[in-house]
């Protein structure tokens, strides 16, 4: 098993650089984004910036690219971005879906669980307006009247290359 | 004997008396009894015809003819037919007699009726709302009723919703959610334990409803065709195709053969990104980290080859009503069997990992099992179906194009989640002969791809088993083409349940395992 694991390993090498597991590499800015991002981060948040993210009422679409950004191709990880699993812990909260009445309260309670300084930012174009569905009876409405938001990734879904894009956009504004 | 009979016939054994028996459709039977009839009627069938209740939903028809529709529907794989039994409610009733005391799998869809219309399932024991929250929503609004205006936002004061409860000493519970650990949906779990089993599992869903069977009303197909590639993200494409299906059918269209292999290919590009994801998840959550990763890698290359094909990484804007929007070149055709190549390597060597690794094994094997019985009376569908035996794959009960693709029916039986996961296996292998065979067949196809249709009323069911499952859209246009009720099922609103029995006298620190195994829908359960 572990002979299974060190052959494949060594086989791929280190996709994050190399970048010819895909068909299309990625293009060259993601380096020099992701190294200034890194500095940004460093000098601003002492090494780490740390996203908690909630659903919201959204697909399923914006998630999987939320994934994607740390899957070893994207890494984003490298750069001192990662994705927390309590509010608690998080810098920032990254919201995706139109807002579904049952989950305002979840939303709100989730950002009060954040320390200061904290920052709400959306993903995807539910998030932005309610999308499709802001004609909805049960969409409460956009995320921004609800909680404050500094930051809108667009895209349906966004890829992991805007999200990260739109990141390094934000961090070196604030 | 055709179909009609062979229903008139079970029907008439009872003496069920039949209002109205006709054939809509080669594969849609709809048939109409008296209320008093109903569930015996229902109850018949569901036992000949072995097939647990694939959906049951309601329609508003009272500003034509003063009723509510009921429609039970049963799925006859014998004669490749769905058998929609139908009963009228007048609208002054409101409420009918409930089956699922007889049939389980009725259950949640008569929950779904009572708070979507209004309409009592009298002998339902469990009345609670699923996706209409006691918390925000009041009473006595029913969002799917014709005439609905809103609640009045200030008089409602809010209720609570009531937890199945087990007592006893040393029994604690541990609830979970709706905001999770992980980037995931939301959702609500609440586990019983006495000690490390888990002896109880209630699942809450609902957290992400977005009302989507009613914004569709009034829409016309195009912009209904956004919205349906927005219900589950993971399944954009196979709800895009099953809604176009439906309209198809309305119109009468016979979509060119061309359009039909570039569906499937995209139907199979869909099931084997969703399959990579998972196999690497079932890795992730007993902490196998390398495979994980891999498995991620093998996603994102698919995905980045729909993206070089369609401009989008979930296939979306691909479905057009009447055929498909952008065909496949050769060049195209080349850059999938150069991807695909890669892929199948990776598979394969993914699987070689996670299949001789012992510790890994022995974590999956008899764990989170679904007995065969227990998920024949749930009505479990697709995937999760197969892994405990039940022999139901809707790529063969209604082929169609797929007639011309030989491919194997993946099943297992011990329902565990080692089943889920060699399904899983063995539904990639077939995937990517299929995709290969139909890069052939396109090279010798005619390239015309879209047909167009006068616009026309009328109601069709569309199916597609999508990777998780049977995508199920119901759809009555009027005619001015626009939607008057539309009929959601995602396999997930079946399955969840089927998690909550899988996980018993399982420990709580294995649910994530368990849940990774079904990964079912949020937001095609919710709506």
């Amino acid at each position: 098993m572990s002979l299974s694991i060190l052959k494949n390993s060594l086989k791929k090498g280190k996709v994050t650089i190399k970048l010819d597991f895909v068909r299309s590499a990625l293009p060259p800015e993601i380096e020099e984004l992701g190294q200034e991002l890194k500095k940004t981060i460093h000098t601003k948040f002492g090494r780490s910036f740390h996203i908690r993210e909630v659903d919201t009422g959204s697909c399923g679409a914006c998630e999987s690219e939320i994934i994607a950004c740390s899957n070893p191709l994207y890494d984003i990880q490298r750069f001192g971005i990662d994705f927390v699993a309590s509010p608690r812990h998080a810098d920032a909260l990254l919201v995706t879906g139109p807002v579904s009445k049952n989950m305002e309260l979840a939303l709100k309670k989730t950002y009060e669980a954040m320390p200061e300084p904290k920052f709400v930012i959306t993903c995807g174009h539910c998030a932005l307006d309610g999308g499709i569905f802001k004609d909805s009876y049960y969409v409460v409405g956009a995320v921004k009247e609800i909680l404050p938001v500094i930051l809108h990734i667009p895209g349906c879904p966004p890829s992991p290359l805007t999200i990260i894009r739109a990141l390094l956009g934000f961090l070196r504004q604030s | 004997m055709n179909h009609s009979d062979y229903v008139g016939n079970i029907l008439g054994s009872e003496k069920i008396n039949i209002i109205d028996l006709s054939e809509i459709y080669q594969d849609e039977l709809y048939v109409i009894v008296d209320s008093t009839d109903f569930v015996k009627a229902c109850h018949l069938l569901h036992k000949r015809l072995d097939s647990s209740v694939m959906m049951f939903f309601a329609e508003d028809l009272r500003q034509e003819s003063q009723i509510f529709a009921l429609y039970c529907v049963f799925l006859n794989v014998q004669s490749h037919t769905w058998l929609f039994v139908r009963q009228n409610i007048a609208q002054d009733k409101l409420k009918f007699d409930s089956l699922a005391k007889d049939i389980y799998s009725a259950s949640l869809f008569e929950r779904e009726i009572r708070e979507m219309f209004g309409l009592e399932p009298v002998g339902n024991p469990d009345m609670r709302r699923l996706k209409l929250h006691d918390e925000v929503w009041p009473k006595e609004y029913y969002p799917l009723r014709k005439d609905f205006t809103g609640p009045k936002e200030d008089s409602f004061k809010g209720a609570s919703y009531v937890f199945k409860r087990v007592e006893g000493e040393g029994i604690f519970e541990v609830p979970v959610g709706p905001v999770h650990a992980g980037i995931i949906g939301s959702g609500h779990f609440r586990f019983s334990a006495a000690g490390e089993p888990i002896i109880n599992l209630e699942i809450r869903l609902g957290w992400t409803h977005r009302g989507i069977e009613k914004v569709l009303e009034g829409k016309d197909t195009n912009d209904a065709l956004r919205i349906f590639e927005c219900i589950s993200g993971d399944t954009a494409f196979g709800y895009s195709m099953a809604f176009c299906q439906a309209i198809e059918k309305i119109l009468g269209l016979n979509i060119p053969v061309r359009s039909q292999l570039l569906r499937i290919l995209c139907l199979e590009l869909e099931r084997l990104y969703n399959h990579a994801n998972d196999m690497g998840g079932i890795a992730l959550d007993v902490g196998f980290s390398f495979p994980a990763q891999f498995a991620s890698l093998i996603k994102e290359a698919i995905l980045q080859l729909n993206e070089g094909l369609c401009g989008s990484r979930y296939l979306k804007g691909v479905n057009t009503v009447g055929g498909v929007k952008q065909d496949i070149d050769r060049v195209k055709s080349g850059l999938i069997m150069g991807a695909l190549a890669k892929v199948k390597k990776d598979f394969i060597a993914l699987e070689e990992m996670l299949f001789s690794s012992i510790s890994f094994m022995d974590r999956v094997d008899a764990t989170g099992v679904l007995r065969l019985r227990t998920a024949r009376d749930l009505g479990i569908m697709g995937l999760a179906g197969r892994a405990s035996g039940i022999a139901l794959d809707m790529r063969k009960v209604f082929p169609g194009i797929y007639n011309n693709f030989s491919f194997k029916m993946a099943k297992e039986h011990t329902g565990d989640v080692a089943a889920r996961l060699k399904i899983r296996c063995s539904e990639v292998k077939e995937s990517l002969n299929i995709i290969q065979h139909c890069l052939e067949k396109l090279d010798a196809c005619s390239p015309e791809l879209k047909m167009t249709g006068e616009e026309k009323g009328g109601f069709a069911l569309g199916c597609v088993e999508a990777w998780r499952g049977p995508v199920l859209v119901w759809v009555r246009l009027n005619t001015k083409g626009k939607i008057e009720r539309c009929k959601i099922v995602d396999p997930s609103f079946h399955n969840w349940d089927g998690l909550s029995f899988a996980v018993l006298g399982n420990i709580i620190p294995d649910f994530p395992l368990c849940n990774k195994s079904f990964d079912l829908s949020y937001s095609g359960n919710d709506l």
